[in-house]
């Protein structure tokens, strides 16, 4: 592995400290973290959620919200009261305690997503050496509450689409693991941070010209891109859900506070997609490649910042995840849904073999050079 | 099955045309804030004008839906003339339309003989509670005021039946007046031998209408009803009126310009044509309406007054300045016979004979007649009966005890009687 690494620092072993690791104590740090991912689990998929309608109602020639709050930027907390007050139904033939618990099976993996993902320098909560593991692994459990949802609803419907989530997300998983490999092959490190910091200090074939993974790797992404869209059952991939097939797939049974938590795992899931995006291959924090961010010092000039840069760099962050979601909304505008076996057939025979392909090309690359 | 060609161009094309059209304006009307511009016959809801009905049961026998309420009484009226024979009447007690049950077909409004039903655009009387939609007379009364104008006729149409007879049937007595007064005046004085040809000469002085094409708002009169909150429909309206008014004043302007061109020739022994002067009703006489609401007058009659009040001052007020406009270019080639000052009063004559409300003690019209048959040929004096009604009469019929819908019906009776009297005064006078 020593071999891999480019510089002379190793980026694994030098594990990041987090902002939040303030004083001496346990508990102090512990509660801040806390306060951090459940903020940006809560707050985050809003702004996602805001962004959507937005665009969605331009694309359509419609202006989206526009009354709840300043511009509408209240609608979804609106929309979150309602579903709060009404009522919980669950249906008498449902397997109960299985139709309670889906949703939040769903819901929590998405949010330990939150606690890896670097937002900037320092701004995180924890720094995994196994990060990319532990992210992917995390949020392949979410399919766990879609099927537990389809299938405890006792409703032909919701089990025809927890199982073609099930399908779809077993599908995807495979191309999109296979495209965050070549990464980490690539960085020679599995954490999120390293990723970063390996990114910022990529050098194009011994030249002076910093790049980010997108461009070597642009298949990779675009093959994490589609792979992602497909793991959020998201358009035009959202076969699970199929209203006009399947009524509302496998969130035809449930209502109130519960879909309320499918359709936050939905956004968080946009979110946390699209900052693995950022992390892997948008250079994380970096305004543009080679471009140091002022009030920085450390590697590549994107670690030991004052809180200037350390704004800076969250703002960068996020506006690079909006992006990545603006795209996803867009998508979703221009492309109706695709069938189930197209679907599949796009999967096995399409991505994998690519995936694959561009493993080899990296993994040849990295060794060669 | 062979792989589907790759993705290529269609799909970069899908992107091109949803980023293009994020850059459009949205086409969503903020409805609360700003609304439609309704067509002149929008079905929003179905008024009463409770003065026209006769309690005939026409609109509630046709209404498929069984949605209309009436109750109503017999009195007896007594006889007009002396020896006469009493009369009864149905007086309407009640009238009531349940919204929740209406389908908005129409039958009714296009049933009723008397006019006393109307399509209204006013669409915004939902409730929360279905009892809420049936709503009764004083309601549909309200809803009454809000029913716009009948669209202009067209260019050249033919009048309606009611109106040409009343042109045909006011005219003729104008001649006969007028024949009189030539025999008074010839036994009077010496008859000239251009008399005669007063009539012909007025005759061939065709009038041009004016049309304004409605739709423009007057944007002034708009932003100043706003800001003393009036509701935006209201305003709308106003402003549409004043531009109407706004636009017909200018015409008129312009083409008695013309006119005073012409005349100033001396070949031209026509009048010069002057414009019907049409005011258009809606607005109100603030002062008259304050003044009325002071005396204890109730708001509606108030309304009417104020409205009429304004018809008659702007009247005034446009004949003033056509009077103004067309005596500098006219006076001094008039036909001998009609005097040199009154070089505009062909035109102030025509005006004061269209007047068709309280307009008749106009100062203007003192002056017009000694060109009585240039008028007379043109004028069209009918009197409408557009809900004004004589105080006097209506408060002595109140105190002596009868209905108010009788007290109503008479007093408007008296109303039209005096005004009828008081334009065939003018012109005796003249």
């Amino acid at each position: 592995m020593m071999l891999l690494v480019t510089s002379g620092v190793a980026p694994y072993l030098a594990q990041a400290e987090s902002i939040l690791d303030v004083g001496e104590t346990f508990v102090i740090p512990l509660l801040l973290k806390l306060v951090f991912v459940l903020g940006l689990f809560f707050v985050v998929p809003l702004v996602a959620g805001y962004l959507e309608h937005k665009v969605m109602g331009r694309m359509q020639h419609r202006r989206g919200p526009v009354e709840a709050g300043p511009f509408g930027t209240l609608q979804l907390v609106a929309d979150g009261i309602k579903f709060i007050q009404k009522e919980d139904l669950i249906p008498s033939a449902a397997d109960k305690w299985v139709f309670a618990i889906a949703p939040g099976v769903a819901l929590v993996p998405a949010m330990l997503v939150f606690l890896v993902l670097p937002l900037g320098p320092g701004v995180f909560a924890l720094d995994l050496e196994l990060g990319l593991f532990y992210v992917l692994a995390a949020s392949s459990v979410s399919v766990l509450g879609v099927l537990m949802g389809g299938w405890a609803s006792a409703n032909k419907f919701s089990l025809f689409g927890g199982l073609r989530a099930g399908g779809q997300l077993i599908a995807y998983e495979l191309p999109l693991i296979l495209a965050a490999i070549a990464v980490a092959v690539q960085a020679g490190t599995l954490s999120l941070v390293g990723i970063v910091e390996a990114q910022a200090e990529f050098m194009l074939f011994g030249s002076a010209i910093n790049l980010w993974y997108v461009i070597p790797q642009v298949l990779g992404f675009a093959i994490f891109f589609v792979a992602a869209l497909a793991e959020l059952s998201r358009p035009p991939f959202d076969m699970p859900i199929g209203d006009s097939e399947l009524v509302f797939g496998y969130m035809t049974e449930y209502s109130g506070i519960k879909y309320a938590m499918y359709m936050l795992t939905e956004y968080a899931g946009m979110v946390t997609m699209s900052g693995l995006m950022v992390v892997l291959y948008l250079g994380g924090w970096q305004l543009l490649p080679g471009v140091p961010m002022p009030g920085c010092e450390g590697a590549g000039g994107l670690f030991d910042c004052d809180a200037t840069g350390t704004l800076l760099s969250v703002a960068v962050t996020f506006a690079k995840i909006m992006a990545l979601i603006f795209v996803m909304v867009w998508l979703r505008v221009a492309y109706p849904r695709l069938r189930e076996d197209q679907l599949q057939r796009i999967a096995w025979l399409v991505m994998v073999p690519l995936a694959l392909l561009n493993l080899a090309v990296v993994t040849i690359a990295k060794v060669v050079y | 099955m062979a792989p589907s060609a790759p993705p290529g161009i269609g799909l970069l094309k899908g992107l091109g045309v949803t980023i293009k059209h994020l850059f459009k304006r949205p086409v969503t009307l903020m409805y609360p804030h700003e609304r439609d511009e309704l067509a002149p016959r929008t079905r929003g809801v179905i008024a009463l004008m409770d003065e026209n009905c006769t309690v005939c049961m026409l609109c509630s026998r046709e209404c498929p839906d069984w949605c209309i309420y009436i109750e109503s009484h017999k009195e007896t009226v007594p006889p007009a003339k002396e020896g006469g024979r009493a009369r009864t009447r149905n007086v309407l007690d009640r009238f009531a339309i349940d919204f929740s049950l209406c389908m908005y077909c129409g039958i009714c409004v296009e049933v009723c003989p008397f006019d006393a039903l109307w399509w209204s655009p006013e669409f915004e009387y939902s409730e929360y509670h279905m009892d809420g939609l049936l709503h009764e007379m004083d309601k549909l009364r309200e809803w009454a005021d809000t029913v716009p104008p009948p669209p202009p006729l067209e260019e050249g149409a033919v009048l309606p039946a009611e109106v040409s007879d009343a042109i045909a049937k006011a005219e003729k007595e104008r001649e006969l007046a007028a024949a009189k007064e030539l025999e008074a005046k010839q036994a009077a004085e010496a008859p000239t031998p251009s008399a005669g040809a007063g009539p012909g000469k007025g005759k061939a002085a065709a009038e041009p209408e004016i049309h304004v094409k409605a739709g423009e708002i007057d944007q002034e009169t708009y932003d100043q009803l706003i800001a003393e909150g009036k509701s935006e429909r209201m305003a709308r309206s106003k402003a549409k009126a004043a531009y109407v008014k706004k636009e017909k004043a200018r015409l008129k302007a312009e083409a008695e310009a013309a006119g005073g061109a012409d005349a100033g020739a001396p070949a031209s022994a026509e009048a010069p044509q002057a414009a019907e002067v049409k005011v258009e009703a809606g607005e109100i006489d603030q002062e008259t309406f304050d003044r009325l609401i002071a005396e204890g007058k109730p708001e509606r009659m108030a309304r009417a007054k104020a409205k009429a009040a304004y018809v008659k001052k702007e009247k005034a007020r446009l004949r003033a300045e056509a009077q103004s406009d067309t005596g500098e270019g006219t006076g001094a080639d008039e036909p001998a016979e009609v005097p040199s000052e009154l070089g505009a009063s062909p035109e102030a004559a025509r005006e004061a004979l269209h007047t068709d409300d309280g307009a008749a003690a106009e100062p203007a019209a003192d002056a017009t007649t000694t060109d009585v048959p240039a008028a007379r040929k043109l004028g069209d004096v009918h009197v409408e009966g557009a809900g004004e009604i004589d105080q006097e009469v209506f408060d002595q019929l109140i105190a002596e005890g009868k209905s108010e819908r009788i007290a109503r019906a008479k007093a408007k009776a008296a109303w039209v009687k005096k005004r009828k009297q008081a334009m065939l005064d003018e012109e005796g006078g003249a």
